[in-house]
């Protein structure tokens, strides 16, 4: 199933233009606050009716205004994970959780309640009231009422922003899951990279009410032309194979035959994870580096380099592992004469990695 | 109940039914109108607002006499409902509806602010997993609302219990028919001798205004617990 969205809307000053589609998995619409993000992702609600545009999930149109056709909410087929969790103060999580199904048509294809329960390990909290909850109880609730109501798509409007590290880190594995299990489109609006480059099947970009870019994760998040969060926030996603846990702390990934070693990851030893780099723990070498205290070294060829309005540069680099970002200084770009083919050797200090952008 | 004469016996029984017929009737068109002016948007808004206002800062002898006008048995409504076997002129139905009436603005008042009250995230929340506006109403809003309904209806309630100016004008004080409590202590007033009567219907009157008000304290705080989830 593919959700197409195209919408335009005017308000108090700010314009939004956007046309994009999200194919089965995640599809996170990734940009600064104030982007449009969230009035994007309620106009496909349905909880915002926008000036121009259509909305449809393959051919089942929710909001075409051609031909003036608007379903509310309520007729869209939804489960929406909010940010502040939204659960239903006056009901038990057993009942907040059977919400959705109440409403859901006869013939629908219901889930496996007892399944989501457990995979969501909400088991031993049914019998309480949300109030009584932990902030990470209370999303994982959130997350299993949005899928009892058996939808035909998942939105999740910045489901961990209200939560710290910690719960954040709780909650990420299962929407993982859900990326891998369920196969209804879902859209996930954020505004942090390392979710967006654990989560995203598909990025789309938002700047100012514009789409900025497009794509697969991989390629949108190693495109130096497209920071929506500015340069700073710049960073590129690896897949990696976990093949070692070594007894000094680190663990052993392969990264498309590349050698990478990271802070002990959590996973076990075959799982496909993804490994956040940020731009700015990135270090280029023409030469191979000798004597040096950093781990990680891959070699590659630079394919594009954005220089800033100030004195900085993004720099990509296509090494065995996949596009790697780097941003150092316009000083740096001509003192070792980088240009696009040109040969060099991207160095990644190891406890560099934050563990919250691996997963 | 040798301690009452039937006459102030009959004034109380009367007045109790005038006040939960009064309540009972208005409230679910009160629910109805708070929810309007709470989460709609529509033209003359303002206006209802107004009319709904209007028992409240209008003399209580005018809204009586304009009862009459429209409810008596000349008058346009209560000429057709005449037609069909409904009197409310001198009748205890005629006091119920100025007891209504009067009580109306106090119950929507309370029952508005606790909708108000209620956050719309919820609502939303409610409609994007599938529930109509009606289901959104009956399964998030009423719940939540209800301590506010219930000290709307019992201060409603309470009211109509005291209503003096429109009854009076509208049923005049026919003793054992339309005489509730206000209109019976008054008219033991004007009579030389009758104090003590008047005095007996006045303990009647704060006692039951104080255990309404106590009643409704009580269920309010116990559901508002039971929404906060303990």
């Amino acid at each position: 199933m593919t959700l197409s969205v195209t919408l335009r809307h005017s308000f108090s000053g700010f314009d939004l233009d956007v046309s994009f589609q999200a194919p089965a998995g995640v599809t996170v619409l990734f940009g600064g606050s104030g982007s449009g993000k969230t009035t994007i992702i309620n106009a496909v609600a349905g909880l915002l009716r926008p000036q121009s545009g259509r909305v449809s999930i393959d051919d089942w149109e929710l909001f075409d205004i051609e031909q003036g056709r608007w379903l509310p909410p309520h007729r869209r087929r939804l489960g929406y994970v909010f940010q502040e969790g939204r659960l239903f103060p006056h009901l038990t999580v057993s009942q907040n959780l059977a919400y959705g199904r109440w409403f859901a048509p006869r013939n629908a294809k219901r889930e496996n309640s007892s399944r989501i329960v457990e995979m969501l390990g909400i088991g031993h909290i049914l019998k309480r009231y949300p109030a009584t909850l932990s902030g990470g109880e209370k999303q994982r609730v959130a997350i299993g009422r949005a899928l009892l109501a058996d939808p035909k798509l998942i939105l999740a409007d910045e489901p961990l922003a209200a939560l710290d590290e910690t719960r954040k880190a709780e909650i990420l594995p299962y929407f993982e899951r859900l990326r891998d299990e369920v196969s209804v489109p879902i859209l996930y609006v954020s505004h942090a990279a390392s979710e967006v480059a654990r989560l995203a099947t598909t990025v789309v970009a938002i700047q100012d009410g514009r789409v900025s870019g497009h794509g697969p994760a991989a390629e949108i998040l190693g495109d130096p032309m497209i920071t929506p969060l500015g340069a700073r926030a710049a960073g590129a996603m690896l897949e990696a194979t976990v093949v070692a846990h070594h007894p000094d702390g680190l663990s052993e990934l392969d990264a498309g035959g590349a050698v990478l070693l990271l802070p002990r990851v959590q996973q076990s030893l075959g799982k496909n994870i993804r490994v956040r780099i940020a731009a700015q723990d990135v270090i280029l070498s023409r030469d191979p580096p000798e004597g040096l205290s950093a781990l990680n070294v891959l070699p590659g060829t630079i394919s594009m380099i954005r220089s800033g309005d100030g004195p900085g540069a993004i720099v990509s680099v296509d090494t065995q592992a996949g596009r790697l970002l780097a941003r150092i200084t316009q000083r740096s770009v001509r003192a070792l004469g980088l240009s696009n083919g040109v040969r060099c050797h991207a160095i990644i200090k190891t406890v560099a990695v934050a563990p919250e952008g691996v997963g | 109940m040798d301690w009452l004469s039937p006459q102030e016996w009959s004034a109380v029984a009367l007045s109790l039914r005038v006040s939960f017929w009064a309540t009972l009737c208005s409230l679910p068109l009160a629910v109805f109108v708070a929810h309007l002016l709470a989460r709609r948007e529509f033209l003359g808004k303002q206006l209802l607002n107004g009319i709904v206002h209007l028992p409240l800062i209008l003399p209580p002898v005018v809204t009586g006499y304009l009862l009459l006008l429209t409810f008596g048995t000349r008058g346009p409504i209560g000429g057709l409902l005449e037609r069909v076997g409904i009197v409310f002129a001198f009748r205890w139905e005629g006091a119920a509806l100025a007891a209504g009436i009067m009580a109306f603005p106090l119950m929507v008042r309370a029952i508005r602010l606790s909708i108000e009250a209620v956050d719309p995230k919820l609502e939303q929340a409610s409609a994007t997993l599938g529930a109509s506006r009606f289901w959104v109403f009956a399964t998030v809003t009423l719940p939540l609302i209800l301590p506010g309904v219930i000290a709307g209806a019992i201060l409603a309630f309470a009211k109509a219990m005291g209503e003096f100016g429109a009854t009076i004008t509208f049923v005049a004080n026919i003793p054992g028919q339309t005489q509730t409590l206000p209109t019976a202590i008054y008219a033991f007033l004007q009579v030389p001798g009758a104090e003590s009567s008047a005095i007996r219907l006045v303990v009647i009157s704060v006692v039951v205004a104080m255990s309404a008000l106590l009643v409704s304290e009580v269920i309010a705080k116990r559901l508002a617990l039971r929404i906060a989830g303990r």
